[in-house]
């Protein structure tokens, strides 16, 4: 019996810490989506078709190139950031006010581009770095290190893009603007500069991800399928566009999905999650920190 | 130092604004009264480039307003607390007034600018890492005008500076508008407060139903008659 206990206890415990570790990463891809939806007032429903591309980005630069991991990273990340506010500057300015449905179609539609220009470009196999990061073993419990290099290179981007946030003018005025946009013109602020700069960063972030999902991850033309579904349900878990709330919904999800799969198969963790889900949207529809109006 | 000429404005198919001219001289506190719909923040909202003109010219200085993008009229030195202040009400004061210094001329004398802002509004220096929103509405319109100084304006646009503020309240902004004059800014003020402002300001226009009516110095309008009986309640 006592022996049972030990062995239950260590794998749980693995698990927690994994769903820690899967956190950081999903709370990264929640903050470059809210962020877009929190300034520019816009869902990108192609936002993990960018981070498919930043993982081809890194495939091609490592595997067919040869450049190093840390050379490759952040000309990916910068890729994807121009590729952000290339998508804002063809799709997004145009369609700024019209009905939000309109807004979804033309990001929904890009994901479909951007799935198909992968198939026809890259091909449907799967690839990846052929990079093979050793394991961590503490006592009996294994941790990757790439998951745990992928949580701290999260946190790192988060804590960045916080700074960002709160200390410089450019970062103050992103927050401003998404709670009175229309007298930013009389403290000198040029909008449509800013919902640029936004956008970039939302594309770095996703660079960031692809960087630290190609460790993991098999990069393929409907990878995004993998993680955009539940990039969305945090954001909405924590209220769209709640930066504090994306990061908690972020873990909660995580550890559901780890624990689930502890108790279970992974898929089944992944169910208990969209479950978990749809409850409490019956009971905090607005999200898990919704101000109360 | 300000001058607008047959100024026509609207939102839409709606005119807000039939021919309006208006000068400001520098140094001047000027006053514009009439009552509510009469078009008083449109023409604010004009000179700062919030809305455009459809007919006329402004001109800062000598230098063309309508033809300078938005986020630029501030560099012109115009610098506007709209109607009811609309600060950033999830912003601490602090990055409110680092908005107000968003400019690269501004970001250079910031921290002569916040001092010189504290130095007025000792109760801001102590509120300073509070939300804007949950600021008293009196504090509210300090941290509102403390925004619009961190540009170092020339010219200083205060729409209903008064509005929805308690009596002793209105009575503190007043004896505030007065002491931001002394220091030299010019001053344009929008109000339907007409006793207290026509005692703030050097001259003052009347303006109803988007048509100046009148125009002269408080003196001479605290003694016209129909703004007498409309306005003064004498």
């Amino acid at each position: 019996m006592q022996g049972f206990l030990d062995i239950f206890d260590i794998y749980l415990l693995e698990a927690v810490v994994n769903g820690i570790l899967l956190g950081g990463v999903l709370a990264l891809l929640a903050l470059g989506l809210n962020l877009i939806f929190g300034v520019i007032d816009v869902t990108w429903i192609c936002y993990a078709e960018l981070v498919m591309i930043g993982m081809y980005g890194m495939y091609y630069m490592v595997q067919v190139f040869g450049l190093p991991y840390w050379v490759a990273a952040p000309i990916a990340i910068m890729l994807v950031a121009a590729l952000g506010a290339l998508l804002h500057y063809i799709v997004i300015a145009p369609l700024l006010t019209a009905p939000p449905i309109n807004q979804l179609l033309a990001t929904g539609g890009v994901l479909f581009i951007l799935q198909s220009f992968a198939t026809v470009a890259f091909g449907i196999d799967f690839r990846n770095l052929g990079i093979r990061l050793p394991v961590l073993a503490i006592g009996d419990m294994h941790f990757s290190y790439s998951r745990l290099l992928a949580f701290i290179a999260a946190l790192l981007g988060m804590l960045a893009v916080y700074f960002f946030m709160t200390r410089t003018y450019t970062g103050t005025a992103i927050r401003a603007i998404s709670q009175d946009r229309q007298i930013m013109s009389l403290m000198g602020v040029d909008t449509k500069r800013i919902y640029l700069i936004t956008s970039a960063l939302g594309g770095a972030l996703a660079g960031l991800a692809a960087c630290l999902l190609v460790l993991q991850y098999d990069v393929h033309p409907f990878v995004g399928l993998s993680f955009g579904p539940i990039t969305f349900l945090i954001c909405v878990l924590g209220g769209l566009g709640n930066f504090v709330g994306g990061f908690i919904a972020a873990f909660v999800f995580a550890e559901i999905i780890s624990l689930g799969g502890l108790f279970s198969d992974l898929e089944w963790g992944y169910v208990l999650a969209f479950a978990f889900f749809i409850v409490m949207m019956f009971i905090r529809p607005a999200g898990l920190l919704a101000r109360r109006s | 130092m300000l001058e607008l000429k047959s100024v026509d404005a609207g939102y839409g198919t709606f005119q807000a604004l039939f021919g309006t001219n208006l000068e400001v001289k520098a140094g001047e506190a000027v006053g514009v009264i009439g009552p509510n719909g009469a078009g008083k923040t449109t023409l604010m909202r004009v000179i700062s480039g919030l809305i455009r003109p459809s007919r006329g010219t402004i001109a800062m200085e000598g230098r063309d307003v309508v033809a300078t993008p938005a986020h630029r009229i501030v560099d012109l030195g115009i610098a506007h607390v709209p109607e009811n202040r609309r600060l950033f009400p999830r912003l601490t004061v602090d990055d409110n007034l680092k908005m107000g210094a968003y400019m690269p001329g501004a970001r250079a004398k910031y921290a002569e600018r916040l001092e010189f802002v504290f130095d007025l509004f000792p109760r801001m220096k102590e509120r300073r890492s509070q939300m804007a929103g949950t600021l008293s509405g009196g504090e509210q319109q300090m941290c509102a005008i403390g925004r619009a100084l961190m540009s170092d304006p020339k010219l200083l646009l205060l729409d209903e500076p008064s509005a929805g503020l308690a009596p002793v309240v209105v009575q503190q902004v007043f004896e505030l508008v007065k002491r931001i004059r002394a220091g030299g800014l010019t001053v344009l003020i929008v109000e339907q407060n007409v006793q207290q402002v026509l005692r703030v300001v050097d001259r003052a226009y009347l303006l109803e139903a988007g048509t100046i009516r009148a125009s002269g110095t408080s003196e001479e309008m605290m003694k016209t008659d129909t703004i007498k009986q409309a306005y003064l309640g004498v």
